[in-house]
């Protein structure tokens, strides 16, 4: 993940990854094209069908992503458009040579994501999201929608499931001395392109990553299988979770569509019982997050 | 969306999964025709989006008239895990030899559909033993594989074709409406072996709506959530007594969970999306007024690219407009927030620095 974001160093294009912007031209897209381009994001094209041959703020429109591949050679996407044109638009994009597709809409129907996913697979490329704030290493590259005040430079991963709790979270972090490395947003859905698990494997090696931070949410076993993960894999490195919706009743949908408990799938007993046997504490407030992370740091040193 | 058990075996029938003869009703009088159509005796069961209805009395077998007048208005009168009743269903009696267990659903970390069957049913899902699992795609569930686990579960004969049938008409539906959950519990044997779906549960994809026009009928919302819906909130109403606003999801249930640790009751689950705006927590307060229940509003916004004065704006407008008249407690993350404070000096909302410290307030200020 690393090198899709930030390439090789001697690359003319290292640390100046170019990124497209699917649904360039609406008022989500356009605002957050301005506000990634100002965290220095390096916005290569746009694309709306429709729209080809036009400018946004001095950047290039193309109608389709093969064509604003072909111009520009990007292998990142970011993409804006209507759930119900997600699908179209990420099968454009996947199969014109994308390599990572930030999915930010919300409330895709689950069919479309796996049909997504799917081609996906087929072309070796990965997904983030759908309904994800994106992925950033701070004060470096900002690929989605997250403000830019509450992350700084560091060396913790923090992987999150929900968008406004990765931004407290890592604005505790940062306030307490934590910078991050990077932040990935899983997204809030049932189906994610790249699950907890997925981004873990992204990150847990890299040698710029001294720990890691899990916000989970109730809903599916993501933070399970994780949990398993590190429990098989030896993991050594200091982890701390947190999971919202302790205080959700069953069956209900919590805003997330993917949050939502059916019998024990899903619970938050479950996925703290699982962080527990891995050794991973699970803070019982955000705030807490800081405070366990810097325990797990000395004792690790 | 979560079908209520009457409206799964509408989609069983249509699809051509057996079901016993079946009524449903919600007034007596509408029984009673119902009743002289079926035959005593029957199954009065209660239909509530829960499960546990058993357990709470809410299915009773009525052997006469007498029997029916007496137990009708009970079963109706119920309230499981905080849900009335929708209606009741009159369901003939069954002779069965014994209850299997059969669902599909959306397997998330493994991204297809999985089968779960069992030949000991009629339990709870977590306590059914000898579980078969199978992973099966996104597609129809092909013929073999039908096969395959009606084999691992031992059925025989005719109940061995049943199942084969079942299964395979279970999977059209699920992949069709595009079901995350299709559950058949019990799937009842009956004396001559043909097999009957005794109970079902049906959870849809709400974002895969608008491509299911013919679900719409099943769709069940309260005035309140159809006003959160159009407004992009989601919402959810909880029975307590401290509404809590909040933008993102994680946010708001995180919020909901430190205040129950506080020992605070929450009302509601308001999550008013990822940006805040004026319109748009005006229209939150505007929700909140409209539930009875509601003694004090805890509002957790975490700004970011928001200003914190748009949100205190709006406050200043709902009291002013006479929308609310109830103590908020806010914590107010974001630009201008010294700014947002002054403005909300003489008001009735309170700002606090940590969301730990309006939890409390708001625990606190509503018990007192």
């Amino acid at each position: 993940m690393f090198g899709l974001l930030r390439g090789n160093q001697g690359d003319s294009d290292y640390e100046k990854k170019g990124v497209i912007v699917q649904g360039i031209t609406g008022t989500y897209g356009s605002l957050h094209t301005k506000n990634m381009i100002k965290y220095g994001t390096n916005i290569v094209a746009g694309v709306t069908p429709g729209k080809g041959g036009q400018k946004f703020d001095g950047i290039p429109i193309y109608d389709t992503v093969k064509e604003a591949v072909d111009a520009t050679n990007a292998k990142i996407s970011i993409v804006f458009v209507p759930a119900k044109f997600f699908l179209g638009a990420a099968k454009d994009a996947l199969e014109s040579g994308i390599k990572l597709l930030v999915a930010i809409p919300e409330h895709i129907p689950v069919r479309d994501t796996m049909h997504a996913l799917e081609i996906a697979k087929q072309n070796n490329a990965t997904v983030i999201g759908p309904n994800t704030p994106g992925i950033m290493i701070p004060e470096l590259i900002k690929i989605g929608i997250m403000p830019a005040s509450p992350f700084k430079s560091g060396k913790i991963a923090l992987l999150s499931k929900s968008g406004t709790l990765l931004y407290e979270i890592a604005d505790s972090l940062t306030s307490a001395g934590f910078g991050q490395t990077i932040t990935i947003g899983i997204g809030g859905d049932p189906i994610n392109g790249t699950r907890l698990i997925d981004a873990f494997e992204m990150v847990k090696d890299s040698p710029d990553v001294e720990g890691i931070v899990v916000v989970g949410e109730i809903g599916g076993d993501s933070e399970e299988m994780l949990a398993q993960r590190i429990i098989d894999s030896g993991f050594k490195k200091p982890t701390v979770a947190y999971i919202a919706g302790r205080a959700a009743p069953k069956e209900k949908r919590m805003g997330h569509a993917g949050a939502i408990v059916m019998g024990t799938y899903g619970s938050a007993e479950s996925k703290v019982s699982m962080f527990n046997k891995a050794n991973v504490p699970v803070a019982k407030r955000p705030a807490e997050v800081p405070v366990l992370l810097a325990g797990k740091m000395v004792k690790s040193d | 969306m979560r079908l209520l058990e009457f409206q799964a075996k509408e989609l069983f029938g249509e699809y051509g999964i057996n079901i016993l003869p079946s009524r449903a009703c919600t007034s007596i009088e509408e029984g009673r025709e119902h009743a002289k159509d079926l035959g005593y005796p029957f199954v009065i069961k209660i239909q509530v989006p829960v499960g546990g209805r058993g357990k709470a009395g809410g299915i009773q077998i009525c052997k006469s008239a007498d029997e029916f007048e007496l137990k009708f208005p009970q079963v109706m009168g119920l309230v499981i895990k905080g849900e009335k009743a929708r209606a009741i269903l009159l369901e003939k009696m069954a002779d069965i030899k014994k209850e299997l267990y059969l669902s599909l659903f959306l397997n998330r970390s493994k991204r297809c559909y999985t089968i779960i069957a069992s030949s000991e049913g009629g339990v709870e899902i977590e306590s059914v033993k000898n579980q078969i699992i199978k992973e099966v795609g996104l597609g129809d569930i092909p013929i073999d594989v039908a096969r395959e686990t009606s084999h691992e579960m031992g059925l025989q004969g005719k109940t061995a074709d049943d199942f084969v049938d079942i299964l395979q008409k279970l999977s059209k539906l699920t992949v069709e409406k595009e079901a995350e959950l299709a559950e058949i519990n019990p799937l009842a044997i009956m004396q001559d072996g043909s097999l009957v779906a005794l109970d079902g549960k049906f959870v849809t994809d709400d974002n895969s709506n608008f491509r299911h026009d013919e679900l719409q009928k099943y769709q069940e919302k309260s005035l309140v959530e159809e006003r959160a819906e159009k407004s992009g909130f989601s919402l959810v109403e909880l029975d307590g007594d401290i509404a809590v606003v909040g933008n993102g999801a994680g946010l708001v249930m995180s919020t909901l969970d430190m205040l129950s640790d506080n020992g605070g009751k929450p009302a509601c689950f308001l999550d008013v999306g990822g940006g805040a705006t004026t319109e748009s927590v005006y229209e939150a307060l505007t929700l909140i007024s409209k539930m009875s229940r509601v003694k004090g509003i805890l509002v957790n916004l975490y700004g970011g690219i928001v200003k914190t004065t748009v949100v205190a704006e709006a406050f200043i407008m709902a009291y002013k407009d006479g929308v609310i008249d109830l103590p908020v407690f806010s914590r107010l993350k974001g630009a201008e927030s010294e700014k947002a404070r002054e403005m909300l000096q003489d008001s009735r909302t309170k700002i606090y620095d940590s969301v730990e410290e309006a939890i409390n307030a708001a625990a606190m200020g509503v018990k007192n």
